[in-house]
């Protein structure tokens, strides 16, 4: 077969036999990686940037003004974390959730306003950064996002529009996972809505513990959700909550800059500071400490079951525990504000300290859940699922220290906003942790949601492997060291005046971005550029489902309409 | 064991985590490694209580170790009861610090009061050495009290090492905190600088 043919057409994919779920899934999955490498470009350019005028720096002048280098520090989390990691975290669970209910999708229209709602609010979003050079970074702390000395109105209300639309298109994606979940049809048909919140919120587990310290029998043997379904339901929970908090600081942020352009600006001391901080930093932080913790955990805990195919170690109290992560997830935000001297000691040292020291308990249980689950299965063979999750695993057994070391008063006052936090923990717990455990889940679900595509070369999905692994912690180590000799994370540093570590990381961050391209490569070889056109073309077969009998999606089905 | 000053603590914190990154790297390798074998024995069992009172461990003794070997906790938890030894006041409008002298020059072992009022954004203040690394810093937060009165945001803090400290805004308050060229137009080179301390810290 000719290099040309196989990039045209892939190895043996056939979008056309794809159906409605498949396709949907896709599509999303997709777009997150093609923002995945915008989001790369972006780290490298502010790398090189942070790099300094050094020989040989290939970086354009342009580069190093202020007003260019903080939009790009703007957008880098919108498109990492929304378009990128939000859409391939929800293009996953859209398929998962009815796969293992064995329900179809409440509904794919759904789904498809989804990803293209968060694709477009993302782009919006980089738009405002990149024409009007509108640069309030992520944190939105007020009552910069309002500054119209600083920043163009029209470039903020875009940007708030961008936003916006994520958020939204956020919403449609927790309605239709509870949609779904709710479902009484297929397998769920007789069990009532009380039944699937116990389950759902992970009671049973706990009752199920309860009744075996008590001598009891259990109180049920089948829980009516599986343990990965549980953890979406747990954390999309925290999705929510932060989705409302994140629109809210939005209207706010955008009723300030309408009235500013309609030439009758707003009194901008009418918000607290510090308490709009606490406010956003609540909201904000579900995202961290929250649904990404819980949907890791129920990520690791669906791959070690599906790698090893034997029953999850300890699965009461893993299911107990996703309901103990999500009250500590709602309960740790003061420890972003340790360095805030008007925020009350009581709050630094409970919520900020204390209750976030919960979060090496929780995590290190899944840790040592999902170990076990996968020692009692030896000898396995070290697939790329394998390989990836193990990867994933690494990443949070570093990253989660990082923070636990950072969440202390005595530690805060000489790190907090330096690049330690950015470097050891965020980009670690991210790109190693996070986006290893997901490399994990694509390489489970590809043979499901392609119909058994063959993958186009091994060699370079090991390669990527290693690239990514190694890339990811090297620059993450190196800003880390950085962050510990004095470097801010939201600073502009134009000398060099952190090389060597600057260059290590830039040497590191380009590995990541040479595996992202790598990674792509083999996929695109693998369903050819006539196959991921055809994923966005409609699909012919309108099943919601995947490996059961067809079923009319619960939204179209008049005798659910009418239950 | 008490920390004198940050430079130590960080030096404590370099070697004490990248002790465990190894370990953590080593460990899931060793383990990954094992789990294609069949006849894979575990070199040491770990009982599940055990391993979650480590964890607990870890994660109160953290701050308990912390609260007794670094002196600044105590001393900001209980900064109100405390008075300073001497108190610098001083506010910031427009990305431009506001009666702030030239330079200040403090005594070892004496406890400062530094408290800074933002006018407009949110700041921050922070002490850097003249190797770049941070001394501490704290984020300076706008706003006002019923009367009009500018928030506080005040840090104590005692220095028990000579040096000379540059100041400068840690946090981000848009771009205009920098020149066209990128230079940061917060900075002030050696702001603070401390004598008569031993040259191993500690008063003379």
């Amino acid at each position: 077969m000719s290099y040309i043919h196989t990039l045209i057409n892939g190895t043996n994919f056939d979008h056309k036999g794809l159906n409605a779920l498949q396709k949907v899934t896709l599509r999303a999955v997709v777009m997150a990686f093609l923002f995945y490498g915008l989001v790369a470009l972006e780290g490298m350019i502010m790398r090189m940037v942070e790099v300094g005028h050094v020989p040989l720096n290939p970086l354009p002048e342009q580069f190093f003004h202020p007003e260019h280098f903080f939009s790009i520090m703007t957008v880098h989390p919108i498109v990492g974390i929304f378009g990128s990691t939000y859409q391939l975290v929800f293009g996953a669970f859209t398929f998962l959730v009815p796969y293992l209910t064995k329900k179809p999708l409440y509904s794919v229209k759904l789904a498809n306003w989804t990803w293209i709602l968060i694709t477009a609010g993302t782009a919006l979003a980089w738009v405002a950064a990149f024409v009007w050079q509108y640069a309030p970074l992520y944190t939105l702390y007020w009552p910069l996002p309002a500054d119209t000395h600083q920043f163009n109105v029209i470039g903020g209300i875009v940007f708030i529009i961008g936003v916006a639309l994520i958020m939204v298109g956020t919403l449609g994606f927790i309605y239709n996972i509870y949609a779904t979940i709710f479902a009484r049809v297929g397998i769920h048909k007789n069990k009532t809505t009380k039944e699937l919140l116990i389950s759902g919120f992970g009671i049973d587990g706990f009752l199920n513990l309860i009744n075996k310290l008590r001598g009891k029998q259990p109180y049920t043997k089948e829980p009516a959700l599986a343990l990965p379904v549980v953890a979406i339901f747990r954390g999309t929970v925290d999705t929510f909550l932060d989705a409302l908090v994140i629109l809210g600081a939005g209207i706010l942020i955008l009723v300030y800059l309408l009235f500013d352009a309609s030439g009758h600006a707003l009194d901008v001391t009418a918000i607290d500071a510090l308490l709009y901080k606490n406010f956003f930093w609540w909201g904000l932080d579900l995202v961290a400490d929250g649904l990404v913790l819980i949907y890791v955990a129920g990520s690791w805990y669906l791959l070690a079951t599906l790698i090893t195919g034997q029953k999850l170690f300890m699965e009461n109290v893993a299911r107990a525990a996703l309901m103990l992560e999500l009250l500590v997830s709602w309960m740790v935000w003061s420890h972003h504000l340790l360095g805030d001297q008007g925020q009350p000691e009581m709050m630094k040292l409970i919520s900020g300290e204390m209750v976030t020291a919960f979060e090496l308990l929780t995590q290190g249980l899944a840790l040592f859940i999902t170990l076990v689950t996968l020692w009692k299965a030896r000898p396995l063979k070290m697939t790329m699922e394998l390989k990836y999750l193990l990867g994933g695993l690494v990443g949070f057994g570093l990253a989660v220290p990082a923070a636990i070391i950072q969440a202390d008063m005595g530690m805060n006052r000489v790190l907090h906003n330096t690049q330690w936090i950015i470097g050891a923990h965020v980009h670690i717990a991210l790109i190693v942790g996070l986006y290893m455990t997901l490399y994990s889940a694509l390489y489970v679900l590809w043979p499901l949601v392609t119909n058994n595509t063959k993958l186009y070369s091994h060699k370079l999905a090991n390669t990527h492997f290693w690239l990514h692994l190694i890339g990811g912690i090297g620059m993450g180590a190196f800003m880390g060291m950085a962050g510990l000799d004095g470097m801010l994370r939201r600073h502009l540093y134009v000398d060099g005046q952190f090389n060597p570590d600057m260059i290590f990381a830039a040497i590191f961050g380009s590995m990541l971005l040479v595996a992202w391209a790598v990674f792509l490569y083999n996929i695109i070889m693998s369903v050819g550029i006539k196959g991921l056109i055809g994923i966005f073309l409609p699909a012919k077969d309108a099943t919601a489902s995947y490996g059961i009998e067809e079923e009319l999606e619960p939204a179209d089905d008049p005798a659910f309409a009418n239950a | 064991m008490t920390f004198t000053n940050s430079a130590e603590l960080l030096s404590f914190h370099w070697v004490a985590y990248s002790i465990y990154a190894a370990m953590i790297i080593s460990v899931v390798a060793w383990f990954g490694y094992n789990l294609t074998k069949k006849d894979a024995k575990s070199v040491f069992r770990i009982p599940f209580y055990w391993y979650m009172a480590f964890l607990v461990a870890g994660g109160v003794g953290h701050h308990i170790f912390t609260y007794n070997t670094i002196p600044w906790v105590s001393q900001d938890i209980d900064r109100h009861n405390i008075t300073p030894d001497v108190k610098y006041e001083f506010e910031i409008k427009d990305h431009k610090w506001i009666g702030l002298p030239k330079q200040i020059v403090i005594q070892c072992g004496q406890t400062v009061e530094f408290d800074v009022h933002s006018r407009d954004l949110v700041y921050g203040f922070g002490l850097f050495r003249q190797d770049g690394s941070m001394v501490m810093q704290m984020q300076v937060n706008p706003g006002t009290d019923v009367n009009g009165i500018l928030d506080s945001n005040d840090i104590l803090w005692t220095f028990n090492h000579n040096g000379v400290f540059d100041l400068t805004s840690t946090e981000y308050s848009g771009p205009r905190q920098y020149s066209e060229d990128g230079k940061d137009l917060m900075l002030v080179k050696d702001f603070v600088k401390v004598v008569g301390c031993k040259d191993n810290g500690g008063i003379q």
